[in-house]
């Protein structure tokens, strides 16, 4: 029972993390529409960023966490300002190549500029977990969930609430429309990109300091958003957050009760049978699409 | 008019050809290493301890009057490019033999290459048994295979007073090859075997397969897995509470790098390490041990890294000793070489013996183990 315990924290843990990622991909990629190969890379960006202003700048931690936010939203907006804006309007075949350059040439960078070698972040954060009972946790696991869940209410707040979200939601519903309700909509494409990419870059800055930092972290992180949000249903907050707890404990129980071996395709035979099930994913409602 | 330029165009790659082999000045032996991936530290150590042996004996006046030249390429953790990696050494660097892969997956990868180019490579690192008992010739191991390493251990066993033991191992020949050899040794010592978990090269969160382990009733854990796996492992254990003997096997854990990231969570644990730097005086050949501790200290390296660069540095002069034996940069010959060298190695002798199967054994030289133990932030030494 006690490891039953542990393993349900581990996948709180685990969990706001996944949902952290899928909510910044699901903006991007549910709502833009835009298959978005550069979200591990803006993941990865993020844990860098912890790693200059802490590591090299000696700069607080809980100062450096905004700062990597923002240059991840800087990054973002970049990248739809000079990729994706000469491209609106082509298919999505063409975005989704340029996507991959964009992943291949960035990663290639961080590769170029900090090297192979994984870098590690030191955090504030007491050595000694938090003992409650049968079960342990460490501090900085601790944060990085608080965090993860003030953001995910942040962002579902910003999209369903605000007055800047209703215009998101509308541009890509319909441009024209949109647009002649007085929505700038060349302001909500960088907009959506950055505010998606920021979630990213705020993914890998919390999660850096928990593991090791290295230019291919991102992959398995984006290969995890992807499925985070098919199993929640494109541009649904509430299935992605959903998605990404479901997707922890699969992989906590999985690898605790069936085999560790498989515990990264644990997620993914789940993905399976829910695109089997429910094509749509598990929270979208049906939509037409003619 | 097309034939005519392909028949210019192949005398002119011809004469190119000729005229590169003419003025080699160099003699390149190829180095295939992990500097990307899952092993990018260990890899970039070896690279480094390479580096300082191709520049001691550059200085020294090269071999048979020539310079050698590193060819280095990045096999980045991945099998399938350690494999395409070998290919291109050898086919489009030409080098006449080889120094690789640091994983086991990675060399037996790059096996059947050696045999479609007949290229000898040395092994500095893999440790699984099937390297050296499948039967390719073009491998002369001078790391010990998991087994040596499972010998050296039973040795002390008894005094470790070990009662059952659970397993956590990277999910690949080497992780998978160690749990069955000291499985295996532990049952014919009576200890028993308990969970046998594995985790994949690349994964960051081992926190499901320890808390697993936290829960089973064994009281030591035997882990196998480079360092950058292993750190994460000590930080994640300490934070589930595992108390539990931690006990590493395969060479690559780089204490110091342990001890500095994993702080008093390292404390208590213990290694089976392939290299003493912190005692030079109990290494096999001490002058050699200091003089490579003095010039990785010179350039600057991280001290941590020494436990692994120095396979790099004694690889690097076994193929270079084994060159000089044969005379000319040729395969074939360094081939032959080989199995006549004696270089005085960092952890022991390297003087090849055959292994595996009659008629086309590997080579395998006998190197040292040692069981070593962190204290209060320090590393001592447990006597085998």
């Amino acid at each position: 029972m006690s490891e039953f315990l542990q393993h349900l924290v581990n996948m709180l843990v685990l969990g706001g993390t996944y949902a952290l990622l899928g909510i910044g991909l699901t903006l991007i990629f549910g709502i833009m529409n835009v298959v978005n190969f550069t979200h591990g890379v803006l993941y990865t960006f993020g844990a860098y960023m912890m790693f200059i202003v802490v590591q090299q700048l000696g700069m607080n931690f809980f100062l450096a966490l905004p700062v990597a936010v923002v240059a991840g939203w800087a990054l973002g907006a970049i990248i739809e300002l000079t990729l994706l804006r000469p491209l609106r309007g082509s298919d999505i075949d063409t975005t989704m190549l340029v996507m991959i350059g964009a992943w291949i040439a960035m990663q290639s960078g961080a590769l170029w500029i900090w090297g192979g070698v994984a870098k590690s972040v030191a955090t504030p954060f007491p050595e000694a977990p938090l003992v409650i009972g049968p079960v342990s946790v460490s501090w900085l696991r601790l944060f990085v969930l608080a965090a993860a869940a003030l953001l995910i209410v942040a962002t579902y707040l910003l999209i369903n609430r605000t007055k800047l979200g209703c215009a998101m939601r509308a541009t890509f519903q319909d441009h024209d429309t949109a647009s002649l309700m007085g929505v700038n909509v060349d302001l909500i494409y960088p907009s959506t990109f950055a505010i998606g990419s920021s979630l990213a870059a705020a993914a890998g800055a919390l999660l850096g300091p928990v593991y090791v930092i290295f230019p291919q972290m991102g992959d398995l992180a984006a290969v995890k958003a992807f499925a985070i949000v098919i199993l929640g249903g494109l541009g649904n907050i509430t299935g992605a957050v959903i998605g990404g707890f479901i997707l922890a404990l699969a992989e906590e129980l999985g690898a605790g009760y069936v085999s560790s071996g498989y515990r990264d395709a644990m997620g993914f035979l789940i993905i399976i049978a829910v695109l089997i099930a429910r094509p749509t994913g598990l929270f979208a409602r049906s939509e037409r699409v003619g | 008019m097309i034939s005519t330029i392909r028949h210019l165009s192949t005398a002119a790659l011809a004469i190119g050809l000729l005229s590169s082999a003419a003025y080699a000045e160099t003699i390149k032996i190829g180095v295939n290493e992990p500097l990307t991936g899952a092993f990018a530290a260990s890899g970039t150590y070896v690279v480094n301890g390479a580096k300082i042996a191709a520049e001691e004996i550059n200085a020294k006046g090269g071999i048979l009057g020539k310079q050698i030249e590193l060819v280095i390429e990045d096999n980045k953790s991945n099998p399938t490019e350690a494999a395409a990696v070998a290919e291109k050494l050898i086919t489009r660097d030409k080098v006449p033999v080889m120094m690789g892969a640091w994983g086991s997956s990675l060399t037996l990868a790059v096996m059947p290459k050696l045999m479609e180019y007949e290229t000898p490579m040395v092994v500095e690192t893999s440790s699984s048994s099937k390297i050296t008992t499948s039967g390719n010739p073009y491998i002369f191991r001078i790391a010990p295979p998991a087994p040596v390493e499972a010998a050296a251990f039973r040795q002390i066993v008894d005094k470790l007073e070990l009662k059952k033991a659970d397993f956590l191992v990277i999910n690949n020949d080497w992780g998978r090859g160690t749990a069955e050899d000291f499985s295996r040794m532990f049952k014919e010592k009576g200890i028993n075997v308990g969970l046998v978990e594995t985790m994949d090269q690349g994964a960051q969160d081992m926190s499901a397969q320890l808390s697993k382990i936290k829960g089973s009733d064994s009281e030591t854990l035997i882990v196998t897995t480079a360092v950058d796996q292993l750190t994460l492992i000590f930080k994640q254990a300490a934070a589930l509470g595992l108390k539990k003997k931690i006990i590493t096997t395969g060479g690559s854990q780089n204490p110091d790098q342990i001890i500095a990231q994993a702080g008093a969570a390292a404390n208590g644990t213990m290694h089976l390490t392939t290299f003493l730097p912190w005692f030079p005086e109990k290494t096999p050949n001490p002058k050699a041990t200091e003089y490579f501790i003095a010039e990785w200290k010179k350039r600057g390296f991280d001290f941590a890294g020494c436990t692994e660069s120095f396979r790099g540095y004694d690889g690097i002069r076994t193929a270079a000793a084994a060159i000089e034996k044969a005379g000319k940069p040729e395969a074939a010959a360094i081939k032959t070489a080989l199995w006549a060298i004696d270089v005085k190695g960092l952890n022991g002798d390297i003087v090849f013996k055959k292994s595996g199967p009659e008629g086309k054994e590997s080579g395998q030289s006998q190197p040292n183990v040692y069981l070593i133990e962190i204290s209060d932030g320090k590393v001592g030494m447990k006597s085998l």
